[in-house]
């Protein structure tokens, strides 16, 4: 009987991670419905943006006042996860605070964790009123309702009672520990939850017991159910974030990838030696379709910023289309990659493979209007605290548009005609080009 | 003044069994628009001023294919690009200088894949290694403690990472430099990238050289000062929109120092 806690115990953290692991397969598996990309080159400047922009938070902190704040939850997420470990070996264990040996070392850590769950409490608070009480615009935009909406705050409330969960199995522990209670030994340091313990004095040691279990139970229960409401939320950021800055783009971002299909295509064209009637070559690969008009025509790196994506929004807030109220919001571009992605993996689940459901990225979740506002300013790149590219799918979708549909806007239809015949865009003659030299 | 300007082609140079030191690509605006030709001969009185040795493609100069490869026609891009790497390689062209941060970013970036490998140079960075090593000299005049306000010309900052050129080429003459709200890395576009020059602007509050403009006059500036012909439209016809023609005139950098040296 007494092994019964250890065994519930066994059971909730194999369920919880084992859930967990399978619902990450199929974000893998998703991910790789995408291109491949080689991504080979330019090693130590990746692991260079790993450690500046994604654990050293430079990008975040462009606006200092969010910036800071998710400095803190950040490292307070990680530190707190030492005090995790223990939890995990006490609860297979049933042992009770099982680094305690460390002493002082022991006592500085759990100083350390409870300052930072206080901080993180302070800073999730912060993050909620930005969220519903000052309502910053960037969170209430069209693409903000319903699901993406309640997500940010579940997220905010799910932190808010970890932490007091935390603080309160503390105190109760402390104030266990000043009464002598067997099993609680003498251990930690508790400069925050010591000011919670006088709400406790006059409780029996029974009932104590009780709050101290409780409070652990549900604190270490809701790691695991956070762990796995990651799958359905934005949040997933916290771990995809690091591979997403390594796979990040590290040339000019004015530098947009050259089609290799149409490279090829163009020298056939330009070889005058080229046989135009030649019929294609036994076995010779279907031609490639140009441009991306669902979520398996983009590439890997694509497919994991819109896993990655976790709907600040500060790409939307700096694009010059959104700011002038054009229906582009590059936040939505990966929001909406991300839900056909999702819709996609369902359906590959449901069938065993991918069985056409009469739907794609482009028309049924992202609009013509909104691909054909974009500047190509490469703001929303910039924005991006960890590497997300929006632009690089409005291109691939432009591409799909106007090479596989000819579906430009109509004056734009007229630029490139001009191109072709003229060499530039407007209606006049190239051997017109150097006239500015003798006008006055 | 016109008369004055020195524009040899590469044509030119070829019968002559010569290599200029550098070419300068003109682009499309810098050729046929208005506008535009005016920053183009401004940049050239400068380069002949400071005796520098180039030459131009003329005639034999197309599009780089920049707005089409942004507008989704990735074909008709490598056609052009194609096209005109062949040129560029028949001339055996080693160093190009451009006052177009469209064609500057297609030629440097997208261009070595197709074949076309060239040392790009936007304007502003050539003038101001012309007045490092000393050949030009640029002195305060006309615009000494004028209040300019510099846009970042998107693929010259963002897309490359040039935000100093411009600026150190304006506190050369002397003038009192006031940053927007939103600058360098984080600066607006004018909203003609992308291929939005050749398109009307999709449904929305504004047009988005009016929202730049505004964020322009805000700093009470008395010229814009702008590195690039497409933003240089946005912003002029942002000014004529607010009513301050009479007031701001917008500017490219190049012609703001040929303009204080009175070339």
């Amino acid at each position: 009987m007494q092994y019964i806690p250890n065994i519930l115990f066994l059971i909730a953290l194999v369920v919880g991670v084992g859930f967990f692991t399978m619902n990450i397969r199929k974000v893998i598996r998703n991910i790789k419905l995408g291109h491949g990309v080689d991504t080979s080159d330019h090693k130590a400047e990746r692991w260079g943006n790993v450690f500046r922009i994604a654990l050293g938070q430079s990008k975040m902190v462009v606006r200092p006042i969010p910036g800071l704040l998710h400095i803190v939850v950040y490292v307070g997420f990680i530190i707190i996860n030492i005090e995790v470990m223990e939890i995990v070996i006490d609860g297979i264990f049933g042992t009770h605070r099982i680094f305690s040996f460390l002493g002082p070392v022991y006592d500085f850590l759990i100083a350390s964790f409870e300052i930072l769950a206080l901080l993180v409490l302070v800073g999730v608070i912060l993050f909620w009123t930005r969220r519903n009480v000052q309502k910053l615009k960037r969170f209430w935009a069209r693409e903000m309702t319903e699901w993406p909406k309640n997500d940010g705050n579940f997220i905010l409330y799910f932190e808010m009672i970890l932490m007091v969960l935390f603080l309160t199995m503390n105190a109760a522990d402390l104030q266990l520990q000043q009464m002598g209670a067997a099993h609680y030994t003498q251990a930690g340091s508790f400069p925050v939850s010591s000011f919670i313990a006088p709400l406790f004095e006059n409780f029996s040691e029974a009932t104590l017991i009780i709050i101290e279990r409780t409070a652990w139970w549900l604190h270490i229960l809701g790691i695991l159910i956070f762990l796995n409401y990651l799958y359905w939320s934005k949040h997933l950021h916290i771990m995809l974030a690091f591979p997403n800055v390594y796979f990040g783009k590290v040339v000019p971002k004015g530098k947009f990838k050259n089609l290799e299909a149409v490279t090829n295509e163009v020298k056939l064209m330009m070889d005058p030696n080229a046989d135009p009637f030649a019929a294609p070559a036994e076995g010779a690969e279907a031609p490639a379709k140009f441009g991306a008009s669902d979520v398996m025509d983009l590439n890997q790196i694509q497919l994991l910023n819109a896993y990655t994506c976790t709907e600040c929004g500060r790409c939307t807030s700096e694009c010059p289309a959104n700011i002038t109220g054009k229906k582009l919001s590059p936040r939505k571009i990966m929001m909406d990659t991300r839900d056909r992605l999702e819709e996609v993996g369902k359906n590959i689940t449901k069938n065993g493979e991918f069985k056409p459901d009469g739907k794609q990225l482009l028309g049924d979740y992202i609009l013509h209007e909104e691909l054909w506002a974009c500047t190509t300013c490469n703001a929303c790149v910039e924005a991006c605290p960890v590497s997300i590219d929006p632009l690089s799918i409005i291109m691939d979708m432009r591409q799909y548009l106007v090479m596989e549909q000819s579906a430009a806007p109509m004056e734009l239809n007229g630029a490139m005609t001009n191109i072709e015949n003229n060499g530039a865009p407007w209606p006049y003659n190239q051997m017109d080009r150097l006239n500015w030299k003798n006008e006055a | 003044m016109s008369d004055a300007i020195k524009v040899p082609t590469m044509a030119e140079y070829m019968a002559q069994g010569k290599q200029p030191e550098v070419l300068f690509w003109v682009g499309c605006a810098g050729s046929f628009d208005d506008r535009a030709k005016k920053i183009t001969k401004a940049f050239v009185k400068l380069l002949n001023n400071a005796g520098v040795d180039f030459a131009v493609l003329g005639t034999e100069e197309s599009c780089t294919g920049d707005p089409a490869k942004r507008a989704g026609n990735e074909f008709l891009f490598q056609m052009q690009a194609m096209g005109n790497i062949e040129v560029l390689n028949s001339y055996e062209v080693k160093k190009i200088v451009t006052a177009c941060p469209h064609c500057f970013n297609t030629i440097k970036n997208e261009y070595p894949e197709l074949g076309g490998n060239y040392e790009v140079v936007h304007h502003t960075q050539f003038l101001k290694s012309l007045l490092s090593e000393g050949r030009l000299k640029v002195e305060g005049g006309k615009f000494k403690g004028k209040r300019i306000t510099f846009h970042d010309p998107c693929y010259l900052g963002r897309a490359n990472g040039e935000y100093e050129a411009p600026r150190e080429l304006l506190q050369k003459l002397e003038v009192e430099l006031v940053e927007m709200k939103r600058c360098k890395s984080r600066g607006l576009c004018c909203g003609a990238g992308g291929a939005q020059m050749f398109k009307e602007p999709e449904e929305g509050k504004k047009d988005v050289n009016i929202e730049r403009t505004e964020e322009a006059i805000e700093t009470k500036p008395d010229i814009i000062a702008a590195g690039c012909p497409f933003c240089n439209t946005m912003l002029t016809d942002g000014v004529k929109g607010k009513d301050k023609e009479g007031d701001i005139a917008v500017m490219d950098v190049a012609e703001m120092i040929a303009t204080a040296e009175d070339f």
